[in-house]
């Protein structure tokens, strides 16, 4: 272990950053394209179901096949690969914003334009609120999903700890192997908690906090 | 209401859903300020989608609605709900934000100052009957009732003078349903709010309104005040809608003394010796006599007991009648009279008319003849040719 750390120390951290970065910006993003998207197709039931079928379709595609398929696209490195981690994690994150607007009680967005609250305030005021832990549990699942499946990456020359990993499988080194998965285990872990507390804290009270 | 300023006027205002259900058609109604307007009739007959008109949450097909003079459309509909309370069954608390923060939701969208908003709260929350701790609570923390009764006054807390409710207290056990509606009641009659009120249930329809609109599938089937409709229903789904139980009572509420009244009392005049008195209590089967004047005037009466002491010394009915303590006129209800011979123990109520002559009397036995109708139907008692009662209990109702 040390041994391991003397000779890899300053590469774990670099790839550990690639990682951090390719995931972090896939799911940023599947954030920022996914949440509005599955909050306007609350208005639109037709589409919604459409484009809840395409964004499953993808989510089929096996994940070297999409990496590989950006190549054509996008060539090699950190770009085609977080774009196709961004493809994944947009299923969930749009999935579950959408059941949970969804799931917000009829009578509450009825109450909330009744009293005179237009459209906007109604979807920001009342209903991302309320479907706020149904929100964060589909982005905390992309992110956990994303930085797994971001150890892919490395094959298309994307970087991360994957190098480490595919590295350890070509020479038949097991320190190599573990020294890619461990680190990465614990990024999954430590992003899923780290969420979890955003998560109580943007979840809008419903009960005055004990004492 | 002789200074009725016209509110709300549905004209000819129809609704069409593609489908061709929650349809309504050629409503007018017109609510006048200050009234409690009951929307009443059974699932699917409009009444929601009427009610929800008003507040522009459904658009009519055609027709058109004025609202404070003006047609309901040229009103901006999110500034137009922000001057119209709004209350609905599951009570519409935002379970996210305290009581003071749902109280005050209306005001903070119309961007009132802070200091206002918590004085606002402060009111209301005493309007509610609940002490001023629970603003700081989250909805989840009060009751059913508590929830609705905020879910009610935050309908007022910016100043609305108009409220439109949506079977508010369908959900409530009867006890707190009793209260809510006590506290509607105070808006409306205290507070001079109008207020419009969609329910199913016809007792509290019965109870709160002073304008009761029965629909059914879509049409107004009659409109008019909660004792008119009692009296004349419209037709049979109005009567059916009553109920037969409701209908009855409704008539003995309103029934006249002169409808029960027996019009051949055992009476005296003043002239008569009391010798004559005895002679006639006794084939009159009676103890007590009235007693008029030569012109049918009411007077007073007599009673056995007094005869009996005074036999001795007197001997003339003017001598020793009394003067009558209540009496009641002919067109007075039986229901004020009834409550007053069963409660304060007379035996009988002597019936004028407007010049004081002795018209009837009512005894406890023409109560009983009411007991009657509601148990055996008035129908029959009304024509007793169709009694179709076994023999001895119709001989035994010719006796009474």
């Amino acid at each position: 272990m040390i041994s391991f750390l003397n000779q890899h120390g300053s590469e774990l951290i670099i790839k550990t950053w690639e990682q951090i970065y390719i995931s972090a910006f896939a799911i940023i993003l599947g954030i920022i394209v996914a949440v509005p998207l599955g909050i306007l197709l609350t208005r639109y039931d037709k589409t919604a179901k459409y484009v809840m079928s395409i964004s499953g379709m993808l989510q089929t595609i096996p994940s070297l096949a999409l990496l590989a398929l950006m190549i054509p696209i996008f060539g090699i490195g950190k770009v085609p690969a977080i774009v196709a981690l961004f493809i994944y994690s947009l299923l969930p994150i749009l999935r579950n914003t959408y059941i949970g607007m969804k799931k917000v009680n009829a009578n509450l967005i009825d109450a909330a334009r009744g009293l005179g609250m237009t459209t906007m305030q109604s979807i920001f005021k009342v209903e991302i609120p309320m479907s706020m832990p149904i929100i964060m549990s589909g982005i905390r699942l992309s992110t956990v999903y994303v930085i797994s499946w971001s150890t892919l990456a490395s094959y298309i020359g994307a970087g991360g700890l994957g190098d480490f990993i595919f590295n350890g499988l070509n020479l038949y080194n097991p320190s190599l192997i573990i020294g890619g998965t461990i680190p990465v285990t614990i990024l999954a872990i430590l992003a899923d908690y780290l969420l979890g507390i955003f998560e109580k804290k943007v979840t809008p009270k419903t009960k005055r906090s004990e004492v | 209401m002789q200074s009725a300023e016209e509110i709300i006027s549905f004209q000819n205002v129809a609704k069409n859903y593609r489908g061709g259900n929650d349809a309504v058609e050629d409503i007018n109604i017109t609510v006048n300020k200050g009234e409690f307007v009951c929307l009443i009739g059974t699932s699917g007959s409009g009444k929601t989608t009427t009610m929800r008109m008003i507040n522009r949450m459904i658009e009519p097909s055609r027709g058109k609605i004025i609202f404070k003079g003006k047609n309901l459309k040229t009103f901006d509909p999110v500034r137009l709900r922000r001057t119209i309370g709004y209350v609905i069954q599951n009570n519409g608390l935002m379970p996210h934000m305290t009581i003071k923060d749902n109280i005050t939701l209306v005001p903070k969208l119309l961007k009132w100052q802070q200091d206002k908003m918590d004085r606002k709260a402060k009111e209301l929350i005493k309007l509610a009957d609940l002490p001023e701790s629970y603003l700081d609570r989250y909805p989840a923390e009060l009751s059913g009732g508590q929830q609705q009764r905020i879910g009610v006054v935050r309908a007022l807390a910016a100043d609305q003078d108009i409220i439109l409710m949506d079977e508010p207290f369908g959900a409530l056990d009867p006890i707190t349903r009793d209260d809510l509606q006590e506290l509607v009641k105070h808006l409306q009659e205290e507070l001079g709010k109008t207020i419009i009120f969609v329910t199913h249930d016809m007792d509290e329809a019965l109870k709160l309104a002073t304008h009761i609109v029965i629909m059914d599938s879509g049409h107004v089937i009659q409109d008019d005040t909660p004792d008119n409709i009692l009296q004349h229903p419209g037709n049979d789904f109005v009567k059916e809608l009553l109920g037969e139980e409701r209908l009855l009572q409704a008539q003995q509420n309103t029934l006249s003394v002169s409808d029960i009244m027996s019009k051949n009392p055992a009476k005296i005049t003043l002239g008569q010796s009391l010798a004559e008195a005895i002679r006639e209590m006794s084939y009159r089967h009676v103890d007590t006599l009235l007693v008029t004047d030569d012109n049918n005037k009411l007077k007073g009466f007599i009673d056995l007991e007094t005869i009996n002491d005074r036999y001795s010394k007197y001997s003339n009915v003017s001598d020793i009648y009394q003067a009558n303590r209540f009496k009641v006129k002919t067109t007075s209800y039986l229901r004020d009279t009834s409550e007053r011979i069963l409660k304060q123990g007379y035996k009988y109520v002597p019936v004028i008319d407007d010049d004081n002559n002795l018209i009837g009397i009512v005894t406890r036995a023409s109560l009983v003849n009411i007991i009657y109708d509601a148990i055996w139907g008035k129908e029959e008692l009304d024509n007793p040719d169709n009694i179709k009662l076994p023999d001895t209990i119709a001989k035994e109702s010719d006796n009474a």
